[in-house]
């Protein structure tokens, strides 16, 4: 199937034509099961400790639906312009692959930008690291999210940095389809992010 | 894609070890670095037998006891077996699916190099301040700043390290199980221990990383002001552990499968009969790996969860007993009537039966909550998890490298130095654990350094530390062994057990492409089928062409080692070094990223032998 001439014509789905392709797909898939057990267990740090103010800053008190509206807006849409741009590979047509992506890095890009906003004025409010239990919960949970977003941000602009030295390839297809799971990943995460962090912690009251 | 180098690049040496790709030359540095560990955590166990040999003595007093029990655990556990069991994954797996190499070559060898780097990392605490002395299970609040030195920060990063190693080795044998298989060679079809490697993967996917978020939160709390364990700031210390067991119960499952399958694969070659029950066997392994993450809070009955929560994960954990019964009376059954033999790999092999069963019904006792409460932390513990973890897994993994060296090494172990290792080890090991029972229920608490004359714990004592003397005897008996074989002339044959898997189909040790022709397997104990046939070997399944290889690297030594850098940086509050290691690991992953491997081909006419024998 791969022979010497596989970049003059592209085979269908470019990312499994290969065994080394299907391997990283798969491979990729069993990393993501991992990382929901990772969420998991942040998760349920979290919903643990959530009611630990210990004083300080509760979520009740911090929490401004606005700003996690428009977070959560860009990051969905992103999570669709990523969608856009795996379309985009099964047709094999590299630019609109990279304009999805330059589209879903903006996106993301303004994501992070609040985040950051929201992380420092929560510090000028006075909530912390070390400030309760809630408060070490809440950051790590939702700054270990946005790790991933950051890091996920770095390795799409250097797969498209790369990809318009070598093109569309049986190499590098798969390096875009996985750079596009892990994206859509961190969306979802976020969905629960939103839930169980924001609208939980806005309502307030006990849980479990 | 076209640029493909025609020739193996020119290695030699240590440089060779240190950037192969090759899943045979990892599995041996996996065996050395885990046996290096090994002998250091069998040399912190002699020293706390030797503190506990005679009452009220103060051979290393009560810091260093309790540092030696933190590293002992850690290091046996984490360090020595888990990398032991890596060595013969990597070593067997491969092969015994007919596959010429495994999915991620190069993130194998970044496995080995983590693993490695965090290692050294903790045991560099030994020298750099004191070693962790929190237990190996790191308790809070105990493993807070308040209570424990800068140990613990030792403990955290240094396992963080290794077990990213650990999960990435894991995921891939996944892949290459799920994707790598030889043609005919079905699920169905596959020998127990790929079978029970397969399983274990996927329980180190799921099981690792709650043990990362546990390491994160106590690094954050020791390093960063977290309030995750601290009761006064609203924290939770019983969070770690649920964290901690939903990772450490499904870790001695992690252990243990293995071994179940270096029993049967044993076990079925030296009774030259086909494995008794194989579907159930690999049912039963499935259904232990399920519940071995129904179980974790076994872990903590007396933590006060509640009698409905005590009752559920006892019933849970007494279920386990029954796919494990039915593991041992296949084994049983395989031997029924077959045509046994008994050299040093089936000796530790049939070993291994009673003395797991023996752990195995202490285990059940434990499992119920009432009686927990009375066995709780009691040497009656100490003597049950060493009956499963050192008469199971440790005579599992000593049958396992009994019977694969001449694969591995292309040289023979000594039979009759290997009887003397045998019975050394197992008379010794009997004598250490059995009397610590009797001592756990007389009320001997674990992890303390003395104990007072006359309250009938002198004897029990005495007589466990003259056992763990024979256990040493065994392991040097074992190097010897190696030493001797190292030596000797005589090169070992393709198949000296008149094995029944692929493995024994190609030469000893096997070359770097593992199979000149990818094999047909057309059934179960796939080499015993051609042999019934008739036939020389297996039947390829293409015709003899160029084999494609990956080039070797030293990007995953780099990596790892940036990583063990900026623990350093972790561990002494300074940002500048941590920022210099992460530089360095990112730096690599760039360089991996944008750089591809196009890898390089042997010819045909290079291989050095046609075709497949047996």
């Amino acid at each position: 199937m791969a022979n010497h001439h596989a970049h003059a014509v592209l085979p269908d789905e470019p990312e499994k034509a290969t065994l080394e392709g299907k391997n990283k797909v798969l491979g990729f898939w069993l990393f993501l099961g991992g990382e929901t057990v990772l969420f998991g267990s942040l998760f349920a740090t979290f919903i643990a400790l959530r009611d630990q103010a210990n004083g300080g800053p509760t979520s009740q008190s911090l929490f401004d639906m606005n700003l996690v509206a428009v977070a959560t807006l860009l990051l969905l849409t992103s999570s669709m312009t990523s969608v856009m741009a795996t379309l985009a590979l099964h047709k094999k047509d590299l630019k609109k692959i990279q304009l999805w992506l330059t589209i879903t890095v903006l996106l993301g890009l303004g994501f992070l930008a609040l985040e950051i906003y929201e992380f420092v004025h929560y510090v000028n409010e006075g909530l912390k690291m070390s400030t309760s239990a809630f408060s070490s919960a809440f950051y790590t949970l939702v700054g270990f999210h946005g790790a991933h977003v950051a890091f996920g941000i770095s390795w799409i602009i250097l797969l498209q940095v790369s990809a318009t030295k070598k093109g569309l390839t049986v190499v590098t297809a798969p390096k875009f389809y996985l750079a596009c799971l892990y994206w859509h990943f961190i969306d979802v995460v976020w969905v629960f992010i939103f839930t169980v962090v924001y609208l939980m912690g806005m309502i307030g009251g006990k849980v479990g | 894609m076209s640029a493909h180098a025609s020739h193996a690049p020119n290695r030699s040496g240590l440089w060779d070890y240190l950037t192969t790709v090759d899943h045979k030359k990892i599995a041996i540095l996996y065996l050395i670095a885990g046996g290096i560990f090994f002998l250091a955590g069998g040399l912190e166990a002699l020293l706390i037998r030797l503190q506990l040999m005679y009452p009220e003595i103060e051979l290393v007093g009560a810091k260093t006891f309790n540092e030696l029990i933190t590293m002992h655990g850690t290091t046996m556990i984490f360090l020595a077996v888990m990398p032991i069991i890596f060595a013969l994954m990597n070593a067997i797996v491969p092969l015994q699916i007919g596959a010429r190499d495994v999915a991620f070559p190069f993130v194998n060898a970044l496995g080995f190099w983590l693993f490695f780097f965090g290692g050294v990392l903790l045991n560099t605490s030994w020298f750099l301040g004191g070693a962790p002395d929190a237990g190996w299970t790191s308790y809070t609040t105990l493993a807070l700043n308040q209570y424990s030195g800068i140990g613990v920060d030792f403990y955290v990063l240094g396992l963080q390290i290794a077990g990213l190693g650990t999960l990435i080795g894991g995921i891939n044998f996944l892949v290459t199980i799920i994707n790598m298989r030889a043609p005919g060679m079905t699920f169905m079809r596959m020998p127990m221990f790929t079978w029970s490697s397969f399983i274990t993967s996927g329980l180190i996917l799921f099981a690792f990383p709650a043990i990362t978020v546990g390491l994160v939160l106590l690094m954050f709390d020791r390093l960063f002001g977290g309030n995750f364990f601290n009761p006064d700031a609203g924290g939770n210390v019983v969070i770690w552990e649920h964290l901690f067991w939903i990772f450490g119960h499904p870790e001695v499952y992690i252990l243990i499968l293995p071994a179940f399958g270096i029993i049967s694969e044993v076990v079925s070659t030296f009774s030259r009969k086909r494995l008794f029950g194989y579907s159930s066997m690999v049912f039963a392994t499935a259904l232990i790996g399920f519940l071995g993450f129904m179980v974790w809070a076994h872990h903590m009955f007396t933590t006060g969860l509640g009698a409905i929560a005590n009752t559920l994960f006892g019933l849970a954990t007494m279920l386990i007993a029954v796919p494990t019964g039915i593991k041992i009376f296949n084994w049983l059954l395989t031997m029924w009537g077959g045509q046994i033999r008994f050299p040093t790999a089936n000796l530790f092999a049939v070993g291994f039966i009673p003395t797991f069963t023996i752990g195995g019904m202490t285990g059940v006792m434990l499992a119920v909550p009432p009686a927990d409460y009375q066995y709780h932390d009691s040497y009656f513990v100490v003597a049950h998890f060493h009956y499963v973890i050192v008469g199971g897994l440790v005579f599992g993994l000593f049958a396992g490298l009994y019977y694969w060296w001449p694969k591995m090494f292309g040289k023979m172990l000594n039979e009759t130095i290997g009887k003397w290792n045998f019975w050394t080890f197992f008379i010794g090991f009997h004598l250490t654990f059995f009397p610590q029972h009797f001592l756990g229920l007389m009320g001997m608490p674990r992890r303390v350094f003395t104990y007072l004359k006359d309250q009938n714990l002198d004897m029990g004592n005495f007589i466990s530390t003259i056992g763990a003397f024979g256990m040493t005897i065994g392991t040097i008996l074992f190097l010897i062994n190696v030493v001797v074989a190292a030596k000797s002339s005589k090169r070992a044959p393709a198949d000296p057990w008149d094995g029944r898997s692929l493995e024994w189909a190609i030469p000893s040790p096997p070359p770097e492409y593992n199979f000149v022709q990818t094999p047909l397997v057309r059934g179960l104990d796939a080499l015993w089928v051609e042999k019934m046939a008739g036939n020389k070997g297996m039947t390829p399944a293409e015709p003899i062409g160029d084999i494609h290889m990956p080039s070797p690297s030293f990007l995953p030594f780099l990596m790892s080692l940036g990583l063990f850098v900026a623990g350093y940086g972790f561990i002494y509050h300074n940002y500048v070094v941590v920022v210099i290691g992460l530089l360095l690991t990112l730096g690599c992953m760039f360089t991996r990223s944008v750089k591809d491997d196009p890898g390089y081909h042997i010819h045909e006419d290079e291989l050095e032998e046609k075709g497949v024998k047996a």
